[in-house]
């Protein structure tokens, strides 16, 4: 026997369940802590999206519970229920699932999750996972107790029957398995069901740990998401291996109806359009393109202009949401969000939120906090692979009013959220922890985290205008007092009149009178001086008893109640200073304040302000 | 003094801090933000005055004013200062340490000293703007116990009458503690021929354990490390008054030379007061760079903090001498350091039979 023959004699096919036995790192389950923690996510995926796809706000109840080494993780939902037929495929056999061929956002997308979930437990624990399912009111539970098969990847029922149970309808899991459970740390359950339920404000999620202790992380909305369309694959970012396999397997005749009908965004004019710029027939037969044709037609799909795939395939969070589930878990003083419109990578649309909060009670000891999010769901490890992260050290933070030493994640009390959606996340590996630095999607969370940038570094300045303000407050509210009257009290003298003073250092419009009497004459200067760095215009009144003589500048005059109203229109810029003097042919004349009219208050020193 | 003299002072100092209220008093009037501009005290403003032979402030200033919260409760500050010294000190004819003015200002709400190095400060500020000393305003250092020891006559005035005291003879082992007022002491006679600044107190102890004061007829000054401005203002005055040349003898490493800096030079912080501080004739005696190698002494590795510190003497100017740059590139290449007692290490007689005469004759002090 050759040794060739030899050697194909011990090769034979190896079963998915059999691959992901020896390799359930692959899958998110490489430590205890962490095995915990993959169970719980896969089965909160699951019941999230039939939740929303049966139109019910989730209701979701989560039970770790503590035996020796081994722990027991229950989850039950209040969605549709699977029936009887579906439940062994749905939990006890990888690689089965109903959104692996469909484009359409949603968290699940290969279906190994559950039952990797169902393999890792009975690996561990040696036991069997435990589902019941209702699927309607009225009607008995379905209880099974399966495990797989791991040899041939199929179901093996081992309990089988018809319980009662007092939910309407909805779903439970319950399994067995080594792990761990922690809380404090970023990286436990408690804090995944935290952002789970942050952007997922219509989800109520129950948690009960080994302790006992009961997490509400309540509802903060009652309307469900918008629902995910199924789409068709986009022309743009499309491969050449993905377009000849649709072409050779199309049903459609003729190239111009394939184009149509295969692609989303593409009509009758566009199709035509692409026909003639790759120079191909309409008419042709798709089956009949060759690997040359099929190059030129992808160029032409690149040269020509389409649309934006349709946005009803995804599924945002939106900006009020994001609001409403950031403020219900943190306290904050500012928070900012963006959401960029639908783009494409590799012919899959995805779009981008971002949510930037700062202040309240974050720390501003050390990095910012992360959130990522994958079509809703958060990712918890390898933040440093993920494309997210890179996006955020990509940008210079100091532009944004954020320290950023060395380099790196920015330094502040601040959060940022990212949701990357979706029809097809490109993750690093099988465990879903970080999404590829594929290039248009690291473009998108830029242009998103530079707009939520934009408007930190506003809000910021204005806190710093506003804290100047404050400072100048207290220089001319309680500093300057105390020295007038320190230095008056050593020198045994008056307390200096400090307007002036203030004036200056509020840059206002400051209005000082003096007053001569005698020989029964009055003789009255008012001086008017611009301290602020821009020009003033307003009119300044003097209301006197009796009739004004040598008056420079000629004032407007108006009779009133018991006297006569002076005014002046004054124009002063930065620093200029005006002299307004009159004179009154008695030296008692009584004076009330200057009045300025069309300043606001804080502007002025030394005069009353009225409202023009 | 006379009593009447002494009052006279006071009211001397008085006077030039109500000068300073009055114009604070005068700036509020005219509308002008109130400030006083002071020296900026850098490195970088420093400059040699050549008819005083000293380092004294350049032209740079900096101005405090009422426009910033910092520089309004500096001015808040300054302006109790100056009442607590006119009505407490000068007035009455009391006095403060440094460190109770830092008590004191506890009961001054908002202008209180966040910490002592404040209110020095700014008492510092005050002796720059009046052109005065702290003792003038009756503000005295805490006693730092320096001393010297050596062929010195002296009368000193306490506040319980006069003492005549022989520095070598009436003394213990230990000295004769300098006052913090070194102006209350009157130079009767002395037999000395140099005066020898010391750093450490082991070198300063080994020196009259061997009886080289007597053997060199040598004023022996323990500086204790960075000397206090009384020691600096006795180096002085000795120096002056009674012509005696002056050595510094101190560790071999940068802030050893920062010390001889201080009393040759003047100090960055009090470079006011260069004119009464100051003995520009000092010589630095040791332990140069060049005598590691010379007298192949044990060492230390210098730290980094060293190796920092000897660059920025590379640039301050004080140290912009032939001689100063050649050390100190001879000790960055070296990258070691020696202490004064490693001397001890050629036995205990070896510094003042051998390395003292050496570097003296190389001075022309012997």
């Amino acid at each position: 026997m050759e040794i060739a023959e030899e050697l194909a004699r011990q090769q034979k096919a190896i079963s998915v369940a059999e691959f992901f036995e020896k390799n359930r790192q692959i899958l998110g389950f490489d430590s205890a802590p962490r095995a915990l923690i993959t169970c719980v996510k896969e089965a909160v995926d699951n019941s999230l999206d039939a939740c929303e796809d049966a139109g019910i706000l989730p209701d979701i109840f989560v039970q770790i519970k503590r035996d020796g080494d081994l722990f027991t993780v229950i989850e039950e939902d209040n969605g549709p229920g699977i029936v009887r037929e579906e439940v062994p495929k749905v939990f006890a056999k990888l690689l089965y699932g109903s959104r692996f061929h469909c484009l359409r956002q949603s968290r699940g997308q290969q279906g190994i999750g559950i039952s990797a979930g169902v393999l890792y437990s009975q690996l561990t624990s040696g036991k069997p996972t435990r589902i019941t399912s209702k699927i309607g009111p009225g009607r008995p539970a379905t209880y099974l107790e399966v495990m797989i098969n791991t040899a041939k990847n199929e179901p093996e029922i081992l309990v089988e029957g018809e319980i009662e149970w007092e939910r309407a309808r909805g779903t439970r899991v319950e399994m067995e398995m080594e792990g761990s459970y922690v809380r404090s740390r970023r990286q436990s359950v408690y804090s995944y069901l935290k952002n789970v339920a942050t952007v997922n404000p219509h989800a109520r999620i129950t948690l009960v740990e080994p302790d006992g202790t009961i997490e509400v992380f309540e509802r903060a909305v009652e309307t469900l998401p918008k629902k995910a369309f199924e789409i068709q694959p986009h022309p743009h970012g499309m491969e050449l291996g993905g377009l000849i396999k649709f072409l050779r397997y199309t049903e459609r005749k003729k190239l111009r109806a394939f184009l149509k009908e295969t692609f989303s965004a593409i009509g009758n004019i566009t199709a035509q359009e692409i026909c003639q710029i790759s120079g191909l027939d309409g008419d042709l037969p798709p089956q009949e393109i060759g690997h040359e044709q099929a190059k030129r037609l992808l160029s032409a799909f690149k040269a020509v202009k389409v649309k934006s795939p349709p946005i009803d395939c995804l599924s945002p969070i939106g900006e009020s949401l994001l609001r409403a589930g950031l403020v219900k878990e943190y306290r904050l003083d500012f928070l900012a969000t963006a959401t960029r419109p639908v783009a494409v990578y590799s012919g899959n649309p995805f779009l981008v939120e971002v949510c930037l909060a700062h202040g309240g009670e974050l720390s501003s000891e050390g990095r910012v906090e992360i959130l990522r999010f994958a079509n809703r769901v958060p990712l918890i490890y390898q933040q440093g692979a993920c494309a997210i992260a890179h996006a955020i050290e990509g940008i210079t933070w100091k532009n944004y009013s954020l320290s950023q030493p060395g380099g790196g994640l920015p330094v502040g009390p601040a959060v940022i959220l990212v949701h990357v959606a979706s029809t097809n996340i490109p993750f690093t590996s099988e465990s879903k922890d970080a999404i590829a630095d594929m290039p248009e999607i690291l473009g998108e969370i830029d242009l998103a985290l530079k707009e939520v940038g934009r408007k930190l570094r506003r809000y910021l300045s204005r806190q710093s205008a506003l804290s100047e303000r404050r400072e100048k407050e207290e220089i001319i509210g309680k500093i300057l007092p105390r020295i007038s009257r320190k230095l008056a009290e050593i020198l045994e003298m008056q307390e200096p009149e400090i307007g002036p003073v203030v004036a200056k250092i509020m840059g206002n419009v400051l209005i000082c009178r003096h007053v001569i009497r005698e020989n029964g004459l009055t003789s009255v200067r008012i001086d008017v001086e611009n301290h602020g760095d821009l020009s003033r215009t307003f009119k300044l009144h003097d209301l006197l008893g009796q009739e004004a003589i040598s008056v420079d500048p000629p004032a407007r005059k108006a009779q009133i109640k018991d006297g006569y109203d002076y005014n002046w229109k004054l124009a002063l810029k930065s620093g200029e200073r005006a002299t307004i003097c009159y004179k009154i042919p008695t030296d008692d004349a009584p004076f009330s304040a200057p009045i300025v009219e069309g300043l606001s208050e804080e502007m002025v020193t030394g005069a009353k302000v009225i409202l023009s | 003094m006379s009593e009447s003299a002494e009052r006279m002072i006071a009211g001397a100092a008085e006077e030039k801090i109500m000068g300073l209220a009055r114009s604070l008093y005068s700036q509020f009037q005219d509308g002008i933000v109130p400030h006083i501009t002071l020296p900026t005290r850098t490195k970088a403003n420093i400059e040699y005055n050549k008819d005083e032979e000293v380092w004294v402030y350049g032209s740079q200033e900096t101005l405090r004013s009422v426009k910033t919260v910092r520089g309004a409760k500096s001015l808040l500050k300054t302006v109790h200062l100056a009442d607590l010294l006119i009505k407490e000190h000068l007035r009455n004819n009391r006095g403060s340490t440094l460190r109770e003015i830092y008590y004191i200002s506890e009961n001054w709400d908002i202008a209180k000293f966040n910490e002592q190095s404040e209110s020095d400060r700014l008492i510092e500020d005050l002796e720059i703007v009046t052109s005065l000393q702290r003792e003038d305003f009756h503000v005295r250092p805490e006693e730092d116990g320096a001393a010297i020891f050596g062929p010195l006559h002296i009368r000193e005035k306490t506040r319980r009458g006069e003492r005549d005291i022989h520095c070598q003879d009436e003394v213990g082992e230990a000295g004769y503690q300098i006052p913090f007022n070194v102006d209350n002491i009157e130079f009767l006679g002395s037999d000395a021929r140099m005066v020898m600044a010391v750093e450490t107190g082991g070198m300063y102890a080994r020196l009259i354990e061997n009886g080289f004061d007597e053997e060199y007829d040598a004023i022996l000054v323990h500086l204790k490390g960075q000397p206090a401005r009384s020691t600096r203002r006795l180096i002085r005055r000795l120096n002056a008054e009674l012509g005696l040349p002056v050595t510094v003898f101190t560790d071999g490493d940068p802030w050893s030379y920062r010390i001889f800096a201080s009393v040759a030079y003047g100090a960055i912080k009090s470079a006011h007061l260069s004119e009464h501080l100051v003995t520009p004739t000092a010589k630095f005696l040791g332990v140069q760079p060049s005598d590691i190698v010379d007298y192949d002494l044990s060492t230390d590795k210098l730290t980094d903090k060293d190796l920092q510190a000897l660059r920025s003497e590379l640039s301050d100017p004080r140290f912009n001498s032939d001689y100063w740059k050649r050390q100190i590139q001879l000790q960055i290449d070296l990258k070691r350091k020696a202490e004064q007692q490693a001397f001890a290490g050629k036995g205990l007689d070896f510094v003042t039979k051998e390395y003292l005469p050496a570097r003296l004759g190389e001075l022309g002090l012997t």
